[in-house]
């Protein structure tokens, strides 16, 4: 079998055995790239060819010396291209970005560096981490692996057509209302956005820091375990990050039951506005679930239906702030030409944001302005403490929540583009976890009549990854979705 | 018509912490622009901040000597406007849970006490510099200020001439630097005051529209500003004028206040709290702790001084007007239990030298170990006072024990007996006319018989034992 199709831990034995050398892992990864990169368009910036050959070069010199692997050693993955790579471009998607090189490393590249994988190059986002199609991207939209006619989902859409694609083994995405798991869904991957305050934001450029949070996109759930144990812990940059222990993940993707287990199947998740074929999959989940020991229990998350007019207040109120410094002082796109500095922020910041990325600001301002304050913002923040109780008292009941990741199979590309508020709503699913900070994950549960692949939602208990790994693992090997690859067409 | 002028004062104190606010870069002054920075405090993409405690703790120990409230959480917030110098386009402040709620400061004027009644007082970054050099083209943007912190103390509108603000001013920075939290340096920018200003017809309850007054980097300057701004003002009303809410900026040059900008250019700075820094926990077991770390206020150990060492306030007051100099007088009565003598002598002596070599008391060579000596050989009658202050430069300026220097200079006052009886038979020998008088009854004349064995003795005398002893021969 060719070495890009190997999940990462089969890839992992190969190389830990010296079955396989980082040479040989880049130059598969090197060749597969230029083959289905046109194609797809999943990265922004790719590690030059030298470069990437110099660094596995390294790695096998090293190896007699280091006498040990690490888990992500010569692993070969993608970043997403609003994760702060120190000497490498970090864009964000955003004209306002394009030439922006960073001289620091984000936390997770930190922790990464340190295992010494290697980064094949920055995956495609919507600007700012701000869409769910990688149509906002000011470098054109990545295209679906199953159909290029279709969107990857976003924003971390790059990250998942990547390792749908083959052109990664795994990926780093960001989540701030959805956009982990819905482009895991629409390219039949995992995706897991882990609690918030697990992984560390520092180096993650800020779309709302109070829902941003860093997580793998991956081709299995095993997978997904392996990336969470190298990105967790706490971090003395991120005030945010939680002081927590944490567990081998991957003992947590063992067990192929769930007995014991409570399944929770919030009654407001398959309401109004769910595709029938995406019903039929997560009802067939659900008997999965029920299959393998799980105890099937029916719920209700009354205040759900706020959870996107709520999210849209909140992460716009927090973006308008997070994005107010790219204004052509320090780094980054300077509108040309300007006499005066109200000229010069005025045509930066016109020039320099996408339309979509404009929308959110504006509304954000809106929200935070006198006199509206408190009948948006702090009201909004007074509706995601009820979404956040709602899920308690959910929680006393059972042990994980399924749910759809998405209400249909990923859109065409163009269909949503005029229609924001339909593109809102591709984010109904994801959102309440997000705004209650909580472990998710989507993986693969069946495709479309149009063969677009369709993605189950799991949710748990803050600091509980363990538990929503274990269930995920169970699924993934009460079925055989994983097995099945999109095949390219030229 | 007669007015009454009612200001209230904002002052930013900067606090001298190691580092930073949010971020490891030193606080340090006067280095190449851009210099003292990093990810966070140049608001580069991704970055994050971890609040300083030591900023906390300084804030704390301001609030528990302001006798604020300090609620068990307090939180940052976002204030949100576009500045060059300002990197994130939001500075990090405090807003509705300010870390020091309302306190009181006393202040005197003209021997009056008064209470000032403190608002509040806030943490907050502040901001780098803009740079517009002469010829070059262009402005340029210094971060190394960027983030240090700033304890922002409001007051309510409380003094009523500038006489009063700037004894409240006095108060504050003496205070702050007590504390040891801001070195209160108005030229370089860490004790920055912005008073506002209104005035209303004598007796009348509501308060006129105020004025915000700033660039204001001296105590002067604070007077002359509020004493223009308060007559312009009076000037306005007068002539059936209205007085305009809005900002206006002190020009020393012209000694006149003008138009910075209007109420209708005032921001809506969307404040928020910052979703990066969580709420902070101040815990009443911490307080407690912190202010056992408490100096006592200037005006407290004032107090203190007059009553447990029976000084004057006029002595008091120059002794505690100093925290050091005050440390080293207590250092000084710690070893030598004479605070009246050691007051004479840290307040004459000493400070004269400190002053002419411009040193702080702190850095002073003489310790108060080698001033006690000192004072030790004159109570022993050892030295006379009037030898011990001719060598206290040369004590003063080198390493040597006073009695080195004694020694040195033959200082050593002469108390032996026999020496001075051969002195007093030779000058009573040489005055007959002045010993005719004295035993004729014209007792003062001793003074003169005194006065004749210190100079045949060169000074060296104890005059006290020569006092005594010509009184017995003369009688004998």
């Amino acid at each position: 079998m060719a070495l890009f199709k190997l999940t990462l831990k089969e890839l992992q034995e190969k190389f830990t055995s010296g079955e396989i050398t980082a040479g040989e892992i880049a130059r598969a990864y090197l060749l597969r790239i230029s083959q289905v990169e046109p194609k797809i368009k999943s990265y922004i910036s790719l590690t030059p060819r030298e470069d990437l050959l110099m660094n596995a070069q390294a790695i096998d010199d090293g190896l007699k010396a280091w006498r040990k692997t690490e888990p992500l050693m010569a692993m070969p993955l993608g970043i997403k291209d609003n994760i702060c790579t120190k000497g490498m471009r970090t864009t964000c998607g955003s004209r306002m970005l394009e030439t922006f090189v960073p001289p620091y490393d984000a936390t997770v590249m930190t922790k990464f560096n340190a295992q010494k994988p290697l980064i094949l190059g920055k995956t495609n986002l919507d600007e700012f981490a701000m869409g769910s199609s990688t149509e906002h991207s000011a470098f054109g939209p990545s295209r679906n692996p199953w159909n290029q006619q279709h969107i990857p989902g976003g924003s971390s859409g790059g990250s998942a057509a990547a390792v749908a694609a083959d052109e990664c083994v795994a990926a780093l995405g960001s989540d701030t209302g959805g956009s982990i798991r819905q482009p895991a869904a629409c390219c039949g991957v995992v995706g897991l956005k882990p609690t918030y305050g697990r992984v560390s934001r520092y180096g993650l450029v800020a779309f709302a820091s109070s829902l941003d949070q860093i997580g793998p996109i991956t081709k299995t759930v095993t997978d997904a375990a392996i990336m969470l144990n190298a990105l967790v812990g706490h971090d003395p940059l991120d005030s945010t990050s939680a002081k927590r222990d944490f567990p081998d993940f991957t003992k947590s993707a063992k067990k192929k039951d769930i007995k014991k287990l409570v399944v929770g199947v919030p009654q407001e998740y398959f309401a109004e506005g769910l595709d029938p074929e995406v019903s039929e999959k997560i009802q067939d989940a659900i008997a999965v679930f029920e299959g393998i020991g799980g105890k099937i229990q029916e719920v209700t998350l009354p205040s759900t239906e706020r959870a996107i007019a709520t999210y849209y207040l909140i992460a716009t109120a927090e973006a308008s702030s997070n994005l107010a410094r790219y204004d052509g002082v320090k780094y980054g796109f300077r509108a040309k030409e300007c006499k005066e500095l109200a000229e010069m922020y005025h045509s930066t910041r016109s020039q320099g944001f996408g339309p979509e990325v404009k929308r959110r600001i504006m509304l954000g301002t809106y929200a935070l302005s006198a006199g509206y304050y408190d009948a948006f913002y702090a009201k909004a923040q007074a509706v995601r403490t009820l979404i956040q109780r709602d899920f308690e008292a959910v929680f006393q009941e059972v042990d994980f929540l399924v749910s759809p990741v998405m209400p249909t199979p990923a859109f065409r590309l163009g269909e949503r583009l005029e229609d924001p508020l339909q593109m809102y709503l591709s984010d109904i699913y994801t959102i309440p976890a997000s705004l209650a900070g909580l472990p998710a994950i989507s993986l693969p549960c069946g495709h479309s009549s149009k063969g677009l692949p369709i993605g189950l939602q799991l949710m748990g208990r803050p600091f509980e990854e363990n538990i929503v790994l274990r269930a995920a693992f169970a699924y993934e090997h009460a079925t055989n979705w994983r097995t099945k690859r999109p095949i390219i067409r030229s | 018509m007669t007015y009454e002028p009612v200001i209230g004062v904002e002052v930013h104190a900067q606090l001298h912490t190691q580092t930073k606010l949010f971020c490891g870069c030193p606080t340090s002054f006067g280095l190449p622009p851009n210099t003292q920075v990093c990810p966070v405090c140049l608001g580069l993409p991704g970055s994050l901040p971890v609040l300083n405690q030591q900023a906390v703790e300084m804030a704390v120990r301001t609030g528990l000597a302001l006798n604020c409230e300090l609620s068990p959480t307090n939180q940052f917030s976002r204030k949100n406007y576009f500045y060059p110098d300002l990197p994130k386009g939001y500075q990090i402040s405090q807003y509705d849970l300010p870390i020091c709620g309302p306190g009181w400061l006393e202040i005197s004027v003209n021997d009056k006490k008064k209470r000032v009644r403190i608002t509040r007082a806030h943490l907050e970054e502040d901001a780098g510099k803009n740079v517009h050099e002469e010829g070059a083209e262009g402005s340029h943007v210094d971060l190394n200020r960027a983030g240090t912190p700033l304890l922002e103390i409001v007051t309510e509108p409380d003094l009523f001439s500038s006489e009063e603000v700037d004894a409240y001013l006095k108060a504050l920075r003496d205070l702050l630097v007590y504390l040891d939290v801001c070195d209160g340096n108005m030229e370089q920018g860490s004790f920055r005051c912005e008073p506002n200003v209104s005035i209303r017809p004598k007796g009348q309850q509501t308060l006129g529209t105020k004025v915000e007054l700033k660039n204001i980097n001296s105590f002067r300057y604070a007077k002359d500003a509020l004493d223009y701004e308060i007559s312009r003002q009076a000037e306005l009303l007068d002539e059936g004028g209205k007085v305009q809410q809005e900002t206006r900026l002190w020009n020393v040059q012209l000694g006149q206040t003008a138009v910075m900008r209007s109420k209708e250019g005032a921001h809506d700075y969307r404040y928020f709290p910052d979703p990066d820094l969580l709420p902070v926990s101040i815990d009443a077991e911490w307080i407690e702790e912190l202010g056992g770390t408490i100096p006592e206020i200037p005006s407290a150990r004032l107090q203190r001084f007059v009553k447990d060492y029976q000084l004057s306030e006029y002595d008091a007051g120059i002794l505690t007007d100093s925290k050091e100099l005050a440390d080293y007088f207590e250092a000084c009565v710690k070893l030598f239990a004479h605070p009246k003598t050691v007051s004479n002598w840290v307040t004459g002596e000493l400070l004269r030298e400190l002053h002419s070599s411009g040193v702080t008391p702190e850095d002073s060579p003489l310790k108060p170990e080698r001033l006690v000596e000192l004072l030790e050989l004159v109570d022993s009658g050892t030295v006379s006072l009037k030898a011990a202050r001719e060598l206290f430069p040369e004590l003063y300026s080198t390493d040597k024990t006073a009695e080195q220097v004694v020694k040195e200079k033959g200082l050593v006052q002469v108390s032996d007996e026999g020496t001075l009886q051969t002195i007093i038979e030779e000058v009573l020998a040489a005055h007959p006319a002045q010993v005719e008088q004295y035993r004729g009854g014209k007792e003062a004349v001793i003074g003169y018989l005194v006065g004749q064995v210190m100079k045949a003795s060169k000074g060296k005398a104890n005059p006290g034992k020569v006092n005594e002893m010509l009184k017995r021969s003369l009688t004998s």
